[in-house]
């Protein structure tokens, strides 16, 4: 019992001590508490909204492309792409392999991707899938794992109009052709909106929209979605046929410079890029540049006829069909003698068009052929245009003035050529170039003056009648003036076996409308020359432009005699262009 | 020397003054009430950080009612009945801890379990309260203040068990096993110049301990220091625990509206950090009337050791709600980013069983010295 009162005293202070402690311990805890959570509450409170509070990004729906009549040609179908917080996912380690089975990936692989930009805090672990399979991967309940939507853009046209439309990155932004040159329209303002996610990157609240996404303004080309398409079905069956390597078409609408259509060889499935190599992506229409030859011949006449000097019915002596400058022949294929202007456009006779312009100042000719664009792009707006050379007058020798005349010694690209051509349809005067409808042109600059143009219209006609270059090009029920073009390349200094057979036209002559400019580079060596390989497609092409653009026949007369008759005529005329060449 | 001493055989108390019921069921009706609204704090905020998990909060009203029984049970026990079965109950403890680390079983990395027949349990939780008891029976008939002799055998009293816990490895219950032994000796009138010593000697130690601890420990401190420097590895938690106090604010967000703990942005909410879900639902106001009954409790309990009528139990009840307070202070330091992470629920708050067994089996001690005190007339 004597052990329950032998209580020692505890001392005062050591009591006081005690106490000091609980007293330090409690008070040190509760103003912690009110530092934290009322004095510096403000910097935590945004930390914690930072945590959860996100502003997420809500992608523009990008504006579609359509031809002239409204038919789709590219359009935007969102799609979810995945992504992921590379340490987060990864702390989640053990689920990594039914999610690389889900994505078709190795999760070695994807463990490694995900180690390497770990440091990151946005990986996207696979772009574009679809929706199913998106659920399936949300279905997993990664942490760190998110959808983002996005959209996907699909061409309907596919090769058609690849190199016009170009394409778009997986970022949705444009990388070639319309895509590209019209971003700034096409592409709309992304959206922000701020979310409540959770620690999984799971949307769990919409809290308020900070800014509706823009969409994109649709696009309207000039194109014609029917033209190019018969454009690009012509001009693939010539390239397979004359086995060459690659071709273009340009259709122009001379009244107003809209490209009616503008397509290439080869070309792309722009919905599926695999496979897609820098030689298929180029737009050769206005990339490529090659000597235009004897396409040019008419703006030799037509420097002629300005001159004052020469008449279309001037005579010029061709013979002996051959003449010398300096150490340089120039040939014609036969002699034809003395011949007046219409029929050197006719036979395309290179040493009558040399004598011309031997005959003419350099300055003239350099003049007419730089006033029908030559040398300048045409400001289509196509990226990569290319603007051709044209050089100098002042450094032309006397063999340089010779061969500038049929078509050497410059360059040009397609949709160049189609737009001088252009020119002389058009009474002189030159029209932009433009690859959306720009419906009445109000003010254009007269470059050739309105009597040459329309003489050399008829002259050209010449061309497709009995005994000239282009009788293949003819098209029934239209009259049509055009001109030939069979051009030796020029390659490694010297000119080669390889050809580009051209043919450039107007229809229909007696009240131009349409221009069209048919390329084919390197045919075989069996067929090769442009009234051979180029004509004929012109021919379809046109013939179809015409009737899909509602214009009305100016040729009764064969219209009368009929597909058939005409036909036969062509066939006849085969073995006639054989004979005469050039 | 011996450590096992004749004592008087224990004996049961008189009941001769049964004035109140709880009285009577040898219960404190002030530790009752501050016991039980932290309870139904733990629920409430439980409730809340598990996601509103119905099934959680039946499984831990379970464990309650079992905890509360056994304190009450406890409770009926007279103090020198304690003090008689206190070195075997240490003793008993020890060999636990021995076999642990022998055959226990591992959870979470640690070493800290032992399976006998199906029941898991940890033995340092049993030598949270064994060890106060053991220390408090040595001063019971030893010279007051201690002497050189005493401290030291005191210090090995200690020492032996937080090695052992400390090994598992289990920083925290180390520490607070320590936290609860040195709590006695204080109690026991420790002299000033000798805490001194201590604290020279521990800031001299420091460097010693640092090498000796295991690399999650390590970077556990480095990340107390500074959470940002693997802010998605180990400073992860204290970030978000931070985040979500500082933004409670003064009234909170709201039960169940806690941004950072519904989001599952806080780590271990249910247990360790469940002081962080407090804070940032019920905010400043809510942190402070947890901390008024905590005082209140802790306040009641050094009455009742003041109160204690012999060595034992004043020195007991003493290192028992000292112990209690550094729990507390340990946790809420370490949420609040004061102290490292160190794994220490938050006393009656926290989810989960084994620290509930603990503290109830103490507040059942503190009981029993309080309700079998004889009243002497002098």
């Amino acid at each position: 019992m004597s052990r329950y009162r032998d209580t020692i005293r505890t001392e005062r202070w050591r009591l006081r001590l005690v106490l000091g402690v609980m007293v330090v311990g409690a008070g040190l805890l509760t103003i912690r508490a009110l530092y934290m959570q009322v004095l510096d509450n403000g910097f935590l409170r945004g930390q914690g909204d930072a945590r959860h509070l996100r502003t997420v990004t809500l992608q523009a729906h990008r504006g579609m492309i359509q031809d002239r009549h409204g038919e789709p040609l590219a359009i935007s179908t969102p799609v979810d792409s995945v992504w992921a917080n590379p340490a987060e996912l990864l702390a989640a380690g053990n689920k990594l392999p039914r999610l690389a089975r889900l994505m078709n990936m190795d999760v070695q692989l994807l463990r490694l991707r995900l180690q390497q930009r770990s440091r990151r805090e946005f990986v996207f672990l696979k772009r574009h899938i679809n929706p199913d399979l998106a659920r399936q991967i949300m279905a997993l309940e990664l942490p760190g794992v998110a959808l983002q939507r996005e959209y996907r853009r699909y061409y309907p046209a596919g090769e058609v109009a690849a190199h016009v439309l170009g394409f778009t990155n997986v970022d949705d932004s444009g990388q070639e052709g319309a895509e590209l040159a019209y971003d700034r329209v096409l592409a709309g303002t992304p959206g922000r909106r701020r979310v409540i996610k959770d620690r999984y990157g799971h949307i769990v609240e919409d809290v308020e929209g900070i800014r509706e996404p823009i969409p994109g303004s649709d696009l309207r080309l000039s194109i014609d979605r029917d033209i190019q398409y018969l454009a690009y079905r012509e001009l693939k069956a010539a390239v397979g046929r004359f086995k060459a390597r690659s071709g273009s078409v340009v259709v122009l609408d001379v009244r107003n410079g809209e490209v009616l259509a503008m397509v290439n060889q080869p070309s792309f499935n722009p919905n599926n890029r695999i496979s897609l190599t820098p030689d298929k992506l180029r737009n050769r229409a206005v990339t490529d540049l090659f000597e235009p030859g004897s396409t040019i011949k008419p703006f030799t006449i037509a420097a002629a006829l300005e001159s004052g000097q020469y008449r279309p019915q001037s005579r010029i002596d061709t013979s002996p069909g051959q003449f010398r400058i300096g150490h340089a022949v120039i040939r014609d294929k036969h002699d034809y003698g003395v011949i007046d202007l219409t029929t050197v456009l006719q036979k395309s006779s290179n040493v009558g068009v040399s004598k011309v312009s031997l005959s003419l100042e350099p300055r003239r000719m350099w003049n007419m052929l730089s006033r029908v664009g030559f040398g300048t792009p045409t400001q289509s707006g196509l990226p990569g245009e290319m603007g051709g050379e044209l050089s100098d007058y002042a450094s032309w020798r006397e063999v340089d003035r010779a061969t500038v005349a049929y078509g050497y010694g410059l360059s040009v690209t397609p949709l160049q050529l189609a737009r001088s051509y252009s020119i002389l349809a058009n009474r002189g005067h030159m029209v932009p170039v433009s690859m959306v409808p720009v419906g009445h042109v109000a003010s254009v600059e007269q470059v050739l003056s309105s009597t040459t143009a329309q003489q050399l219209v008829a002259m050209m006609e010449s061309v497709m009648s009995e005994g000239g270059t282009g009788t293949l090009a003819t098209v029934a029920g239209y009259r049509v003036s055009g001109k030939t073009g069979t051009v030796q390349k020029f390659s490694g200094g010297e000119y080669s076996e390889n050809y580009v057979a051209l043919f450039a036209g107007i229809a229909p002559a007696s009240n131009p409308r349409l221009v069209a400019v048919v390329v084919i580079d390197e045919p075989g060596d069996e067929e090769y020359y442009g009234g051979q390989v180029a004509a004929p497609v012109f021919s379809k092409v046109m013939a179809g432009a015409l009737r899909i653009m509602g214009v009305s026949p100016d040729d009764v007369l064969r219209q009368e005699q009929g597909p058939a008759a005409v036909d036969g005529r062509g066939l006849m005329k085969v073995a006639a262009a054989r004979r005469r060449p050039l | 020397m011996t450590m096992l001493r004749h004592r008087d055989p224990p004996r049961w108390g008189d009941r001769r003054r049964p004035a109140l019921l709880v009285r009577g069921l040898h219960l404190d009706a002030p530790l009752m009430i501050g016991i039980g609204l932290l309870c139904l704090i733990s629920l409430v905020v439980v409730y809340s950080a598990s996601g509103q998990d119905g099934g959680l909060i039946a499984q831990q009203l379970l464990r309650l009612l079992m905890a509360f029984m056994l304190m009450a049970l406890i409770a009926q026990i007279p103090p020198h009945h304690l003090e008689f079965w206190a070195p075997w109950f240490y003793g008993l403890s020890l060999g636990l801890l021995f076999a642990v680390m022998l055959f226990g079983d591992e959870g979470k990395g640690a070493q800290r379990w032992l399976d006998i027949g199906g029941f898991r349990f940890q033995p340092s939780e049993m030598m949270k309260l064994a060890l106060p008891m053991m220390v408090a029976w040595y001063f019971a008939d030893h010279q007051l203040p201690p002497n050189k002799r005493g401290i030291a055998i005191t210090l090995l009293l200690i020492a032996v068990p937080a090695a052992l816990i400390a090994r598992q490895p289990d920083l925290g219950t180390a520490m607070l096993i320590v936290a609860g032994g040195l709590s006695v000796l204080l109690l026991a009138g420790l002299r000033i110049r000798h805490i001194m010593f201590f604290v020279m000697t521990g800031a001299a130690l420091a460097p010693l301990v640092w090498f000796n601890l295991h690399d999650y420990q390590k970077s556990r401190i480095l990340n107390f220091l500074d959470p940002e420097r693997d802010p998605l590895g180990t400073g992860y938690h204290i970030i978000q625990s931070k985040i979500a106090i500082g933004s409670g604010g003064l009234y909170g967000k709201g039960w169940m509206n806690g941004s950072q703990a519904q989001l599952d942005f806080l780590p271990e909410q249910s247990t360790d950090f469940i002081f962080a879900v407090l804070s940032e639902e019920f905010g400043l106001i809510g942190v402070l009337l947890l901390l008024a009954i905590y005082l209140f409790v802790i306040s009641r309990g050094l009455y009742i050791a003041t109160q204690a009528q012999d060595t034992f139990a004043r020195l007991l009840a003493g290192g028992l709600i000292l112990s209690f307070f550094v729990y507390m202070c340990i946790n809420i330091g370490m949420v609040t980013g004061l102290l490292p992470v160190v794994g220490v629920p938050l006393p009656l708050i926290s989810y989960g069983g084994t620290s509930m067994v603990t503290l109830m089996s103490a507040f059942g001690v503190l009981m029993s010295i309080q309700t079998h005190r004889r009243l002497v007339s002098t």
